[in-house]
């Protein structure tokens, strides 16, 4: 399963049409992850504050958009461009690949609130594809 | 059997009793079939799929979205007996329509995705995790006949 280069463009052009609320989204998506999912709070055991509208989880959110973002400019090479952030996840935070997933599943969710008129089911697939391969390249390096 | 707070009735009691299934229905089957394309093979005998746009536009697949929205009825009406009121679907499902009960899920991916288009931020966090565990329940249901 790969991106067609229709794809790469409707997946380029959605993220630039929504990005001046990129750290909205992110902080949602996390925040939705650890009440909708909440067995991945046991990856965040270290904060103090785990609550979906505190500062660690909304900071954290917009950094994983901010991944996200960097995906989307490397999107013509994904394995290649997200190697160290893979050696991070891989070796470091070590998180479960599942989920990459569920994660994907809150920002879609995300999406389409946020977004409804503009997260057409054409859209929705090519990002749904976009999130799968990224979640693919951040496995890389994990075995 | 499923544990339901008041918070989570609650909450499915409202995403239900603002859902308009004639388009809610339509919108999230036809989103189904475009996202996971592969689930298109339920639907030989429903005419042009040919692309986003015909599927879209298709009655029968919109019909068909309603009748499967509906379908959920019977779950909100007995949700302390989820499992043995999807009993006789399950075998349909099984049965009949040969469906893949993975299927299940990702029709009810798509139907958590409109559902928070339609409700915009009404659609909190709380509501989506009341309603993926209603979803989920349905999902396993509808999956507990086959062999």
């Amino acid at each position: 399963m790969s991106l067609s280069a229709k794809e790469k463009v409707i997946v380029k052009d959605f993220f630039a049409k929504v990005s001046s609320r990129s750290d909205e989204i992110g902080a949602e998506a996390l925040a939705r992850l650890i009440v909708v999912y909440p067995q991945t709070k046991s990856y965040f055991a270290h904060w103090k504050d785990l609550s979906p509208n505190g500062a660690p989880v909304r900071k954290h959110g917009i950094t994983v958009m901010g991944g996200v973002y960097e995906a989307v400019s490397k999107i013509d090479d994904l394995a290649g461009g997200l190697l160290t952030l893979s050696e991070l996840h891989a070796f470091m935070l070590r998180v479960d690949p599942v989920n990459f997933k569920i994660l994907s599943h809150c920002i879609l969710v995300v999406l389409s609130m946020l977004f409804a008129e503009e997260f057409t089911p054409q859209i929705h697939v090519a990002v749904d594809k976009f999130l799968a391969l990224v979640a693919l390249a951040l496995s890389e390096k994990y075995r | 059997m499923v544990e339901w707070t008041d918070e989570e009735r609650a909450a499915i009691s409202d995403i239900f009793s603002k859902l308009d299934y004639d388009d809610i229905g339509p919108k999230s089957l036809s989103r189904c079939l475009i996202v996971y394309p592969w689930t298109q093979r339920y639907f030989g005998g429903f005419g042009n799929l040919y692309n986003a746009e015909a599927i879209m536009n298709n009655p029968l697949i919109a019909k068909h979205g309603t009748t499967v929205l509906h379908g959920l009825d019977r779950a909100l009406k007995n949700m302390d007996d989820i499992k043995n009121t999807y009993a006789e679907l399950s075998v349909l499902h099984s049965e009949k329509l040969h469906v893949d009960p993975d299927n299940f899920k990702l029709l009810s991916d798509c139907l958590t995705i409109v559902i928070a288009g339609k409700m915009g931020n009404a659609f909190t966090p709380e509501y989506q995790a009341s309603f993926q565990k209603f979803l989920s329940v349905v999902v396993s249901a509808l999956g507990r006949q086959y062999h």
